[in-house]
């Protein structure tokens, strides 16, 4: 039985309410009002189109309860590899900073790994007032039971109101096995945050059904609220290195032979692909014609410092390994450009891509779908505009450079 | 050897088509398909069966007419299926989407692996396969394209993850759950036999209080279970108009234009 409600007898039969069902779960009867069936998922979509306001889902009431009150700051997940801050972590500090200010609190960083009092410190630089440091060599790379087994501890002993992890492969497995642990909601691959002036909680908006509707979503009455942010979204903010914050040092909670999982090894993947934290990717899909059209991609991606993506069609093809792949079946980048070579456009690969700053599409059919995404394009073969792109920005960037 | 896969129906995406006039989206009368991902871990399920013997049974939660991805999951070989279908079990969020298949997975019994999809198309979390294997205390092993080895005298599996860095190859011991990437299989496709069988298969239906029996705490499923809300649906922001198309004499010049639009941008 779904959850809408239709109030048949205001029902003026518009449509609105069909045309924006993400689920195909509404249709009009022989009367000419909106019947909805099982497909309803409660996902509201339809709510804010009906524009006589026939519809309606149970409103589920929530109290504040005082124990709420008890929960206090904003909590960031310093994600690391191999003693590296990921860019990701300071994006979420400048991000979690702004959500402290406006809740007057504190930011809190947590900070696990092996050897990585440095990145501690960094964490003060970028607007952290309090890091809690796990450094242990069982932390050295992130395995989900001894990193999550340390959050949930940290979590419950200190009841922070806010926990923002990255959307990373880690993040998001870190997130989900934590907030599941502590009972409490968890909003994945945030790109929009904010405080409710009203209530004070956090308003985390998200892409969903391939990036084609947004969604606001609250945690009203389970703490501490907790997201995952995409990468590139906020703001890089500016370290300051006289910053004065505390580091407080907590012992790791399982010893290594309490830990289930073994990381036997590592192969670092070959040449630059990691797509989310990319400022320019060049991509490449079918109009490349072959793996070896990737190569003058290459070049202009290596002429930019770039990452080389692709689109599912390549990859599906062989030409191109599933790391490069970005779209809804494969990663969701945000890079400053995106320069779409021989891709057409299809709706799967823009859901990964669409929200890139500038978009630039090089295709040989100005019909392509692709341009009506792109901000600027040039019709012609790819290998000519790709080869000539590349000289182009060598000579500006060392023009540039000198 | 067996084998659980979670499967959810989703709505496809690839049917989505974009309005030209109004630059909307045209969702009317989008069919529902096996979330792709999850033709992956069902394949995945299949191929260890074949090499191991045993089980796979297939599970999703949904409305009454999820038996359809169920009965694809067993016309492309799984065993059997079961449906979770109760009016209470409706707007759930990924932790009380968790919750409830993780009751359902204790009411199958024993296993050696979950299998879960990556993530779903429609909801694009990927939270649920975390959140069954904490609610059961299980390891998970998330982004996983490849599976090298499984011992069950040693009862471990080591496994190949894709992280945004490279390759982590990792062994865990068994029950573990997986949730599997695209690129680890090619899945098959239904075979005559196979949808015959599934046309003939009985899906048995699970309902809200079939899960308190096991000692399921009912006011954990669905819309009251969840401890997230929606409060706004609402399109992103189009761009307005079309691409800039840059024309020159040749295409070293239209190269060098759009070079300097992009320097003048600020982006390189």
């Amino acid at each position: 039985m779904p959850l809408l409600e239709i109030n048949r007898e205001d029902c003026i039969g518009c449509e609105a309410c069909i045309e924006v069902c993400p689920f195909g779960a509404l249709r009009l009867d022989e009367e000419g009002k909106a019947v909805v069936n099982e497909l309803c998922t409660a996902c509201r979509a339809c709510l804010d189109a009906c524009p006589v306001d026939v519809l309606s889902l149970p409103e589920v009431e929530w109290v504040r309860r005082p124990e709420q009150d008890v929960y206090q700051g904003v909590w960031v997940w310093i994600e690391q590899f191999q003693g590296q801050a990921c860019p990701i972590s300071w994006e979420m500090l400048g991000k979690g900073r702004e959500l402290a200010d406006a809740r007057s609190t504190s930011l809190t960083a947590c900070v696990l790994g092996d050897g990585v009092e440095s990145v501690a410190k960094e964490t003060v630089a970028y607007g952290a007032d309090r890091v809690f440091l796990v450094d242990d060599p069982s932390l050295s790379v992130g395995r989900t039971q001894p990193y999550a087994r340390c959050l949930v501890y940290l979590a419950e002993m200190y009841k922070p109101e806010i926990f923002l992890l990255g959307a990373s492969s880690r993040g998001r497995d870190l997130a989900g096995a934590v907030a599941t642990e502590l009972h409490t909601g968890l909003t994945a691959d945030c790109t929009g945050l904010g405080i409710d002036a009203e209530t004070g909680l956090l308003r985390q908006t998200r892409p969903a059904f391939g990036g084609n509707i947004m969604a606001t979503i609250i945690c009203p009455e389970h703490r501490p609220q907790m997201a995952t942010v995409r990468h590139r979204v906020f703001e890089m903010p500016q370290p300051d290195p006289t910053r004065q914050g505390q580091i407080i040092r907590q012992e790791p909670l399982l010893s290594e032979d309490e830990i289930a999982s073994k990381v036997l090894d590592f192969i670092p993947q070959e040449g630059e692909v990691n797509l989310a934290e990319a400022r320019v990717i060049v991509a490449g899909g079918a109009g490349v014609g072959g793996p070896e059209g990737f190569e003058p991609l290459r070049k202009l991606a290596e002429v930019l410092g770039g990452a080389v993506g692709a689109s599912r069609a390549v990859v599906d093809a062989g030409w191109i390994a599933y790391a490069h792949q970005v779209g809804q079946t494969g990663r969701t980048v945000r890079p400053d450009l995106y320069i779409a070579c021989g891709i057409s456009g299809a709706i799967q690969h823009l859901a990964g891509m669409r929200t890139s700053r500038i978009i630039v599409a090089i295709n040989k059919d100005p019909q392509a779908p692709i341009f009506e995404v792109a901000h600027y394009g040039i019709v012609g073969d790819f290998f000519q505009v790709v080869s000539a792109l590349a000289e182009a920005f060598r000579e500006h960037l060392s023009v540039k450079d000198c | 050897m067996h084998a659980i896969v979670c499967i959810k129906q989703v709505p496809d995406t690839t049917e989505v088509k974009i309005d030209p006039q109004r630059g909307t989206l045209i969702r009317e009368g989008v069919p529902s398909i096996l979330n792709p991902f999850d033709t992956y871990a069902i394949e995945e399920g299949l191929l260890l069966r074949e090499r191991f013997g045993g089980q796979v049974t297939a599970i999703s939660m949904g409305p009454p007419q999820a038996e359809e991805v169920l009965k694809e999951a067993i016309a492309m070989g799984c065993d059997e299926g079961v449906l979770l279908s109760d009016p209470a079990f409706s707007g759930a969020d990924t932790w009380a989407t968790a919750y409830t298949l993780a009751w359902a997975i204790r009411r199958i019994g024993t296993f050696d692996l979950i299998l879960c999809g990556r993530q779903a198309i429609d909801g694009d979390t990927g939270q649920v396969g975390p959140g069954i294997a904490r609610q059961l205390g299980i390891t998970q092993l998330t982004y996983v394209f490849k599976i090298r080895e499984i011992d069950f005298q040693r009862r471990r599996v080591c496994v190949e993850r894709l992280l945004e860095e490279g390759r982590e190859i990792v062994e865990a011991p068994l029950p573990a759950l997986l949730t599997v990437l695209k690129d680890i299989n090619q899945p098959r496709v239904p075979t005559f036999m196979g949808m015959r069988r599934a046309r003939r298969a009985q899906i048995p239906v699970w309902s809200a209080s079939d899960l308190a029996k096991e000692g399921a705490d009912g006011r954990f499923f669905g819309l009251e279970g969840s401890p997230t809300r929606v409060v706004r649906i609402f399109n992103p922001a189009q761009r307005e108009g079309r691409a800039e198309i840059i024309e020159a004499e040749d295409i070293g010049q239209a190269a060098n234009v759009l070079a300097e639009r992009l320097l003048a941008e600020k982006v390189v």
